[in-house]
């Protein structure tokens, strides 16, 4: 009982970023509407977010900003009082990346509902189809 | 000077994106002039590139000053340097074909297009030139993002499949991301030479597979590789041709390039081919995928979807290649990088000149058109029997050393698909060279005048002698095929590897 | 489909968390991750840039060449926008909005209709229209300062607490935004027009990219701040850090154009200038 117990405790933050990745692969698989489509992407990379940050935490540690930054004299600063900052660099890439594809996303949702008036997918295919005949 | 060349290559193309942007909202002319001088300057720096690791072995660079595994490095070896070329002198030779076409189709927006055509190849040289696994996730965003939005300005259905292209590109990029994620939990590094390093003790490690895994699921959706191509053909085919004849030769190969990179250079051949011993099934895949893409062209109606799946057979026969395991495969892989890309470009020319002509690419339009543009159908001729492989044509090299590696690891299945795939690709631009040069002209809609002397019809120079240099360099890179083997790629291709 | 699709994400999420126990334990201080390459951070950044902010020093420049890219894409996510959506023939509009400022009251006039001739009184408005709300109007008003103010104490003060080029261009792209929400495009458009907005993305990045290549001119590798010493007049640790608070700066000014530039773009479907 206590194992389970602790292999919980020690890895539930990453399961949580695989729920969340897994929701947003569902909603790519199987929603028609393109919007939702988007929304699925979005979710799936937030999943992949969270866990970089996950990486970056270290029990026991403060937020990188090292708090006797501005006096003349020296502090010695030992690593193991910070927690990693690198993750949190790599995902404030990864937001940007992400609010940026979301935007042209969003462009081209656009342009395809000036096209066919829908952003149903069945419906679009359908429209596609008639045009060809 | 000389030693900053590597950062060059990028620069320059990236500082006048900005550039041809503010200028777009002042003076459009000037966008165009802008954009082939910078990257002339790229190309010519990244020749300069290719000297400097011929003559001193791996390049380094490093960004800001840095040490690698803190700071961002280049490190070019044999291998990038000789895609960088690849990517600067398919971006040379296709932008001057662009002025007059891109008047007509993006009219009023050459800023912006131009803008993100140098930005697109920025992305993909920095891809190439990077030593450090997330700075090419972002380096991919760009590329991509470019691309999404160049395709998605095209004709009738281009906003739905650049959309959808948009999504499965996203969901690959994303587990990239995620492999490298991965990696860096377990070597807490990004650096490629740095995880290479650090990745031998835990082989084992459950977290190592999945990164692999990843990794290699996210290149196959950016790659279109057969199971996963769904989006490139729809994509590729309603893009506008000035847009898809940078982004078709270009996209598929520098992702099969990432995989080179990936497999060899960050997970070591010694995890990706005998730890792993997943070769064989790798192999069969990709002899599904060459099989599928032959049979899906064969059954298209227009020049430009059938070359599309071309495309898609053609990553196979590059992934089975690189997973026969052995020298050979490995050389005709990266060979095929090159001859692929120059394939690509002179066919991809010469359906976006005979649309520019014609306004259309079905094959029903396309009767007696060797009257009419003969030096583009002599080119087009060109491109397709380098497709087969046709001897003195640089496709042919490349498929002998893909057969030959084939045949010594003994995957007679991916040398049957080889052939057959060389067969079909026969039956494919037979059908079209016979309706371009027997069927009569007669009937065409847009044919004012049956006279055959006015019939002459031939694309504007700018757009022709790109494709005419094109063909030319199919037979030089064939020519100096045995060179270009000796010199450059023996070298790429790490020495455990028989 | 819709059960195919559960029983593959169900499948793939067991098999992802089956896996999760070859990983380091979460928050481990011995994990890979915090030991490896992330020490160095800690230990030498305020010794080589003189900047107290970790994220900040590793993000603008032991990364910065990362970071310029990542200022990149927002630049292409601009631009993509207005390729896609943009359309350059002005449409005439078949029907013209003013509004009677006294009384709020807004006037619907079809084409060919007689159009009100006091611009004192009566003001255009757009045809995407926004009812007119007195509160919303002013509350607004007094706000925006306030929150353009924070947004440059967050863009000036990354140094030293969490924030950046990223976080105060985003606020200060979202203060104009505010505006044009509670006012209307037109009015948004007439205070920042699009064509300002592309030239300051352009500009933000280029200020990015110029940097790092003045480093290059002087000498040093691409985005070696310590090359700007002489110029900036400082030892080699402090011209890192101006040069973190430069970039800073052009990363701001391009995030706020690009964020402006999008919505102007996605909210009117790239018809905002119609008959202006």
């Amino acid at each position: 009982m206590n194992e389970i117990l602790t292999t919980i405790i020690s890895k539930y933050n990453y399961w949580g970023f695989i729920l969340l990745m897994m929701i947003g692969l569902y909603a790519m698989m199987v929603k028609k509407n393109l919007v939702k489509k988007i929304i699925g992407m979005n979710i799936f990379q937030t999943g992949i977010i969270l866990f970089y940050v996950s990486i970056g935490v270290k029990k026991g540690a403060t937020i990188p900003i090292i708090s006797h930054g501005h006096g003349k004299e020296k502090h010695v600063i030992h690593a193991a009082e910070y927690i990693n900052p690198l993750p949190h660099v790599l995902m404030l890439t990864a937001i940007v990346v992400s609010v940026a594809t979301l935007g042209v996303a969003l462009a081209l949702a656009i342009k395809v509902y000036r096209e066919y008036d829908t952003l149903e997918e069945d419906e679009i295919n359908k429209k596609i189809r008639d045009q060809a005949k | 000077m000389s030693e900053h060349f590597p950062a060059l290559v990028i620069i320059v193309p990236l500082i006048s994106a900005f550039l041809i942007s503010a200028t777009g909202w002042l003076n459009k002319r000037l966008c165009f002039p802008i954009a082939v001088f910078s990257l002339t300057v790229s190309l010519f720096a990244s020749i300069g590139v290719l000297m400097m690791v011929l003559e001193n072995g791996t390049v380094q660079y490093r960004l800001g000053g840095w040490a690698p595994p803190w700071g961002i490095e280049y490190r070019i070896d044999h291998l990038n340097s000789l895609v960088l070329v690849v990517i600067s002198a398919v971006a040379v030779l296709n932008i001057v074909t662009t002025h007059k076409p891109v008047q007509q189709d993006f009219s009023g927006k050459e800023g912006p297009f131009y803008a993100l055509y140098v930005l697109f190849v920025t992305g993909l040289s920095g891809i190439v030139v990077t030593g450090d696994a997330f700075n090419l996730y972002v380096l991919l965003e760009i590329a991509s993002l470019t691309g999404y939005a160049l395709i998605g300005l095209g004709k009738d259905r281009a906003a739905l499949s650049s959309l959808n292209y948009l999504i499965m590109g996203t969901i690959g990029a994303s587990f990239y991301l995620l492999g490298i994620g991965y990696i860096y939990l377990v070597t807490g590094s990004l650096n490629i030479a740095d995880i290479a390093n650090l990745l031998p003790d835990i082989y084992d490690s459950g977290v190592v597979l999945f990164a692999f895994i990843f990794c290699m699921i996210g290149l196959f959706i950016k790659m279109a590789f057969f199971p996963l191509h769904a989006w490139l053909p729809n994509a590729y085919s309603y893009a506008q041709s000035s847009a898809v004849s940078l982004i078709a030769p270009l996209t598929t190969k520098v992702m099969i390039y990432v995989m080179i990179r990936v497999t060899l250079y960050l997970f070591t051949p010694q995890f990706s081919f005998v730890f792993l011993n997943i070769s064989k099934p790798m192999v069969w895949l990709s002899v599904l995928a060459i099989v599928m893409g032959s049979l899906f062209a064969l059954s298209q109606k227009s020049l430009k979807k059938m070359l599309t799946y071309i495309i898609v057979a053609e990553v196979g026969y590059m992934v089975g290649g690189l997973w026969l395991g052995n020298r050979q495969g490995i050389t005709g892989s990266i060979l095929h990088i090159v001859n692929d890309a120059a394939m690509t470009l002179c066919l991809f020319l010469a359906a976006g000149n005979i649309l520019y002509m014609l306004k259309s690419d079905s094959f029903e339009d396309m009767k007696g058109l060797f009257v009419k543009m003969p030096f583009t159908m002599a080119a087009f001729t060109a491109g397709a029997l380098s497709i087969i492989g046709v001897p003195p044509f640089c496709g042919f090299f490349s498929k002998w050393y893909l057969i030959s590696g084939g045949i010594a690891a003994g995957e007679f299945g991916f040398v049957g698909a080889l052939i057959f795939s060389s067969l079909v690709n026969v039956v494919l631009f037979f059908r079209v060279i016979e309706i371009g040069y027997y069927e009569p002209f007669t009937n065409h809609p847009n044919a004012h005048q049956k006279d055959e002397e006015t019939l002459f019809n031939e694309a504007p120079r700018d757009m022709l002698v790109p494709l005419l240099m094109a063909a030319i360099l199919l037979l030089a890179l064939g020519i100096f095929t045995g060179h270009i083997v000796t010199a450059i790629i023996q070298f790429a291709i790490p020495t455990g590897i028989i | 489909m819709r059960i195919l699709g559960l029983v593959i994400v169900i499948l793939c999420g067991s098999i992802l968390i089956y896996h999760t126990s070859d990983f380091p334990d979460w928050g481990h201080p011995a994990s890979p991750a915090s030991t490896h390459v992330s020490p160095y951070y800690i230990e030498k950044a305020l010794d080589d840039t003189a900047v107290p902010n970790i994220v900040t020093a590793v993000l603008a420049d032991y990364r910065g060449y990362d970071t310029m890219f990542e200022t990149t894409v927002i630049f292409c996510a601009g631009i993509a926008c207005f390729f896609l959506l943009r359309i350059t023939r002005r449409m005439e509009p078949s029907v013209t909005l003013y509004r009677h400022l006294p009384t709020g009251i807004t006037l619907r006039i079809e084409k060919g209709g007689k159009e009100p001739d006091d611009s004192n009184i009566f003001k255009r408005i757009d045809t995407q229209w926004v009812p007119y709300d007195l509160i919303i109007n002013t509350t607004c008003r007094m706000v925006i300062p306030f929150i353009q103010l924070f947004a440059l104490y967050v863009i000036s003060h990354g140094h030293h607490s969490p924030g950046g080029g990223f976080q105060g261009g985003v606020i200060l792209g979202a203060s104009v935004i505010l505006f044009a929400i509670s006012t209307d495009l037109r009015t948004a458009i007439s205070r920042m027009s699009e064509r300002l907005g592309a030239f300051l993305s352009a500009t933000g990045v280029f200020i990015y990219a110029g940097a790092g290549a003045l480093c290059l001119v002087l000498g040093a590798n691409f985005l070696d701040y310590s090359a700007l010493a002489p110029v900036l007049n400082v030892n080699s640790v402090m011209a890192r850090s101006h040069g973190i608070l430069i970039v800073e700066i052009g990363v701001g000014l391009a995030v706020m154009a690009v964020m402006i530039w999008i919505y102007y773009n996605l909210s009117s479907a790239g018809r905002h200038d119609e008959g202006l």
